[in-house]
């Protein structure tokens, strides 16, 4: 389990990094926290004939935040985010969240925008950034800047809008009220492992936010939309209510055990709603 | 219970001698050894679970580099003779012969400066492969018409067994019956540090030197030199620090044969480390039975009769030295286990599949069976009536009976099982907990589960003789010195393999000679420098090796009281041992003194002294060998969340006996790992094939182990039954651990689904497993409590 033969080279800056990219030929791979690629390229699952390491980009670490969104650069840490350096937009459910990512060895080293270009479905960012309703920033020396919608950043499994020459360079959040309340509850066999399956919803009456997400799918997360609706209107009692015939109806090519422990997920993270001390 | 008396012999709670070089980073595994010119290995292995191999070419200018099959001439596959009639004999080559037997197997080695560029020439290897069909599980490998794994056997059977006594007539006498179908998964062993061997050629001794992670290197030595057709002198086997065995590292592996070869060949160094992914996907497979159980029992859960029939799923070759029917041996013979049972029918399959070949691990079947006839126990418990823990007092053997031959012919030495059982209820706080609600705050459901089992350890000749096995342990030997300055050195060549035997052995040799523990050193396994043994298999180590060493300390204490009364001018009889001195009255000398006189100052010393001198080699084996039987009672409480099938251990206790403790510490470590690993068993660990036989989990994602999270916090209790057949009354403990736990723990999960009419037969105790059975019972909620 040793890579096979691969250049490795660090960029200063960012454009650097995108011209090498683009010059890559579909054969060159970024390099941040490497907790995902890295096991990748010792089985030899990943053979990318070159590496550009980003870690050292200071655009990449640059925070940007006006009175209504927070722009967070693609190469801060899960841990950072787990212990506060930054400041949090979100009333601590990114904290929160980072906590329960895997294992602190791998949280130092591990990076948002590397865990969304990862585009595991059962990571945490994933489905985080769906249910908060995140903007991805994605650069490329060959196209126009663009942002995609962070629910519809996976085309599917380990399948991001990216293409080869475009790098995530920063996540744009939502800077939410002091009226924002969040759920998150995952289900995982043991601490640290990915999910099987993961409920996140985020309610903020005065940015009129309210979404329920159901993660850790085949693919990308899915936005409960009737369930939604009726948090917004009626309550979490009555979205409750709805969840699993929502998830029963539009995952019904999942298995049994997995739409049970679905659907469990994000009931409880509803009822986190109505915890005082998350909110 | 006290033995020890200055805090450093047998019974003593001494710090680990080990520790400070592990704790320091400063071990030495086989990893860690670098000779200059050392190439390393690396090995393709079968993409496929069974075919022929049509073609085979190696790369263009690097065919030096590249080994097949036909290349290492003149080596012999391993095989594994068994002197019970039936048992069918496989051959199995270093490097496939043209054919391969599981996702894998060997088919080329490759060697190169480094271990990348060496797994860089094993994608340029050319292997054409023409397939065969597959037998994937031990249900299809014993169908009729089944495809053949080994040709001339003329079915897929090692071999199969069949036991029967008095069982005519329960089935239609008996007042209650049960019937279950059980299974526990595959599983990989894992230990810390994987396999691994450096391989050298000595010039100056004239000697091929294998550094191989093992615990049994004089059998390594042994299997060697059979492989490779050399005399066993030119041979010499010297593990460095092990880092875990479990039963993976007590067989002789494909790989040893072949790094060793080229060593022997080439005259070069050359190393092979194992990757997890080998661990998981080609090796070190383990526990995978099948059973089909009916137990017959009065209106009390009385046990009248048992009928069983258990398949092992054994892969595709047998093992060398422990063979591929010594699971099902296992198996069939401790299923009964701790009870008093008169009737018995068994028979016992091990089915060649297309899969890793099968491995004692850590308990050898007995995890199984106790898994086995514990849920039959609490089957019987349902169905009469009553509490499982009652059910099992009602058949436990008593202390009373001991010692008692059960109807295997297996020979419990002694214990008070029902005690044990008694305590750990207690310790469970049984009585308190089943008046609680079924479900606790989060509306989990809430249960309680036992496990009591007996071991036999350090089983003997006759033991292993009658499993047909083609090497039977005999005597251990121990060598023990006197050093000119007065330390004490110890030698045995059982090996270490984080047990702690470089502390317990010094504690026996203490408790004999009292020379202070510090100054006593304990080298153990290099064939070179060690007298004989099977090795660290079986929980034996302790009472095998250290019933030699207790012998040869003994001898040697006694030659040093003979010097020392000398110096003392006073009569042998007169001396004693104590403070770290050597007392003959008032007076007193050290052991320098007395290792000074018999070595540099001879002149000192009487003519007509003894002239064995001041270092002596013993041999032991316990004089009944049938085997010193430990036993313990394991109880879990454990909270299962119904919706999601996930299960917290919230509490365990362990009651144990492994007679008399030389360090509790020790034995208390030991039992942690083995119910750690017992946790896995039972919660966590599985390696599934699909039907193409390929494996399923190939990485530590796939295969999930227990971390300290998921582990409870283990309570333990010591009960001290001495063992009236072994030196000091002692028992093997390093397996127990792992037996009960997935019986205690799945027991305890069947009691928390009751009211959901729920009951789990298969481990791990996955969530989708509870959650099927949850639906299967039919009363599930489909909401949290409020």
């Amino acid at each position: 389990m040793k890579p096979a033969v691969l250049d490795y080279e660090r960029a200063r800056t960012l454009d650097d990094a995108l011209e090498w990219l683009a010059a890559g030929d579909g054969q060159v791979k970024v390099f941040a926290g490497g907790q995902s690629l890295g096991p990748m390229l010792n089985l030899r699952l990943a053979r990318p004939a070159k590496l550009i390491d980003i870690r050292h980009i200071p655009q990449l670490r640059a925070i940007e935040a006006d009175s209504r969104m927070f722009s967070l650069g693609a190469t801060w840490t899960h841990a950072e985010i787990e212990d506060g350096t930054l400041e949090d937009p979100t009333r601590g459910l990114l904290p929160f969240v980072a906590r329960g990512i895997a294992y602190r060895a791998v949280r130092n080293r591990g990076t948002v925008g590397g865990s969304l270009s990862h585009a595991d479905p059962a990571a945490d960012w994933v489905s985080t950034m769906a249910a908060i309703g995140a903007i991805i920033e994605i650069r490329s020396a060959i196209a126009p800047a663009r942002s995609v919608v962070a629910h519809d950043f996976l085309r599917g499994a380990f399948t991001p809008q990216l293409a080869a020459e475009d790098i995530l360079c920063a996540v744009q959040i939502p800077r939410f009220s002091p009226d924002m309340r969040w759920g998150y509850y995952k289900v995982c066999r043991k601490t640290g492992e990915f999910a099987k399956a993961i409920g996140a919803c985020v309610v903020d009456p005065r940015l009129d936010i309210c979404r329920v997400v159901a993660g850790a799918l085949n693919g990308r997360p899915l936005l409960l939309s009737r369930t939604a609706a009726a948090l917004q209107q009626d309550g979490t009692d009555k979205a409750t209510a709805l969840v699993r015939d929502e998830i029963e109806d539009m995952l019904a090519t999942l298995d049994v055990a997995h739409r049970q422990q679905l659907a469990v997920a994000v009931e409880r993270s509803l009822a986190q709603l109505n915890d005082p001390r998350r909110s | 219970m006290a033995h020890d008396n200055d805090g450093e012999g047998i019974g003593a709670r001494a710090p680990r001698k080990e520790d400070a070089r592990h704790l320091h980073g400063r071990g030495q595994f086989t990893a860690d050894i670098r000779i200059p010119g050392m190439c390393e290995v690396a090995f393709l292995r079968s993409p496929v679970a069974h075919a022929l191999i049509t073609r085979q070419s190696k790369p263009q200018g690097s065919e030096d580099c590249v080994f097949f099959h036909s290349d290492l001439a003149g080596v012999a596959p391993i095989t594994t003779r068994s002197s019970i009639p039936g048992y069918k004999v496989s051959d199995y080559p270093a490097l496939a012969n043209g054919r391969v037997r599981f996702v894998g197997e060997i088919v080329a080695m490759c060697v190169a400066d480094n271990r990348a560029a060496a797994e860089d020439l094993c994608e340029l290897v050319d292997v054409d492969y023409d397939a065969i069909p597959v037998i994937a599980s031990s249900t299809a490998g014993r169908q009729r018409e089944a495809t053949l794994l080994h040709r001339e056997w003329g079915d897929n059977l090692f071999l199969e067994t069949s036991f029967d006594r008095d069982m005519d007539g329960i089935a239609r006498t008996a007042p209650i019956s049960v019937e279950l179908e059980l299974s526990t998964a595959r599983q990989v062993m894992h230990p810390m540090e994987g396999k691994g061997l450096v391989a050298w050629w000595d010039h100056r001794a004239g000697q091929l030197v294998v550094h191989t992670s093992t615990q049994v290197p004089h059998l390594i030595r042994i299997g060697l030199a059979e492989c490779l057709g050399i005399p066993q002198a030119i041979v010499r086997v010297a593990p460095p620090d092990v880092g875990g065995g479990f039963g993976y590292k007590c067989m002789l592996m494909p790989e040893e044969i072949a790094v060793a070869w080229l060593a022997l060949t080439q005259k070069q160094p050359f190393r092979w480390i194992e990757d997890r992914r080998e661990h998981l996907t080609a090796g070190a497979n383990a526990r995978q039975h099948e059973y089909k159980l009916k137990a017959y029992a009065d209106a009390r859960g009385r046990l009248l009769g048992l009928d069983a029939e258990v398949s092992v799923d054994c892969g595709a070759y047998s093992v060398w030295p422990f063979s591929a029917c010594l699971e099902a041996a296992q198996a069939g013979g401790n299923l009964p286990g701790p009870y008093d049972l008169k009737s018995y029918r068994c028979k016992t399959y091990s089915v060649a599949t297309n899969k890793p070949p099968f491995a004692p691990y850590r308990g050898v079947a007995r995890p199984g069976v106790c898994f086995a006839i514990e849920l039959t126990i609490d089957a019987i418990a349902k169905a009469v009536g009553r509490e499982a823990w009652e059910v099992r007092m009602e058949n436990l053997v008593a202390a009373a009976a001991m010692p008692y031959t059960n109807i295997t012919n297996k020979h419990y030495d002694s214990g008070d099982y029902p005690a044990s059982l008694l305590e750990v209820k207690r310790m469970i706080d049984f009585d308190a907990r089943r008046k609680l609600p079924a479900r606790d705050d989060k509306g989990r459901y809430l249960g309680i589960g036992f496990a009591t089992y007996t071991e036999q350890s350090a089983h003997g000749t006759k033991v292993f003789a009658a499993w047909g096995l083609p090497l039977v342990p005999g005597f251990d030997q121990a060598h023990v010195k006197l050093t000119p300055d007065g330390a004490l050195e110890v030698k045995a060549g059982i090996h270490t393999i984080g047990q702690g035997l470089e502390t317990t052995l010094a504690q026996v040799a203490h408790e004999m000679t009292r020379v202070p523990l510090k100054d006593i050193r304990v080298t153990l396994g290099d064939t070179a420098t060690t007298p004989f043994s099977t090795g660290a298999y079986a929980s034996r180590g302790i009472v095998m090796t250290g019933g030699a060493v207790s012998r040869a300390a003994d001898i040697v204490a006694g030659r040093i009281k003979a010097i020392a009364a000398h110096l003392l001018q006073v009569k042998p009889d007169d001396i004693t041992f104590r403070e770290g001195r050597i007392f003959g009255g008032a007076a007193n000398v050290s052991y320098a003194d007395v290792g000074r006189a018999w070595y540099i100052r001879p002149d000192e010393l009487p003519d007509d002294v003894d002239r064995a001198g001041l270092e002596a080699t013993a041999a032991y084996k316990p004089e009944v060998d049938s085997g010193v039987f430990s036993y313990a009672s394991h109880a879990a409480y454990v909270a299962v969340d119904a919706r999601t099938g996930l299960v917290e251990i919230l509490d365990y206790a362990i009651v144990e006996d492994c007679g008399r403790m030389v360090n509790p510490m020790i034995v208390e470590g030991q039992t942690f790992g083995g119910a750690a690993q017992g946790v896995g068993t039972a919660l966590f660990e599985e390696s599934p094939y699909d039907d193409n036989g390929q494996p399923l989990a190939s990485t530590l994602i796939d295969y999930l182990l227990p971390g300290p999270t998921e582990l409870p916090r283990f309570r333990i209790h010591h009960m001290e039954t001495l063992s009236p057949y072994s030196a000091h009354g002692i028992k093997g403990v390093g397996e127990g651990g792992a037996i009960a736990p997935s019986a205690a723990i799945v027991n305890a999960i069947n009691d928390a689904l009751s009211p959901l009419n729920a009951v789990l037969r298969d481990i791990p105790a996955t969530p989708e497993r509870i959650l099927a059975a949850i639906a299967k019972g039919g009363r599930a909620n489909t909401r949290d409590a409020a």
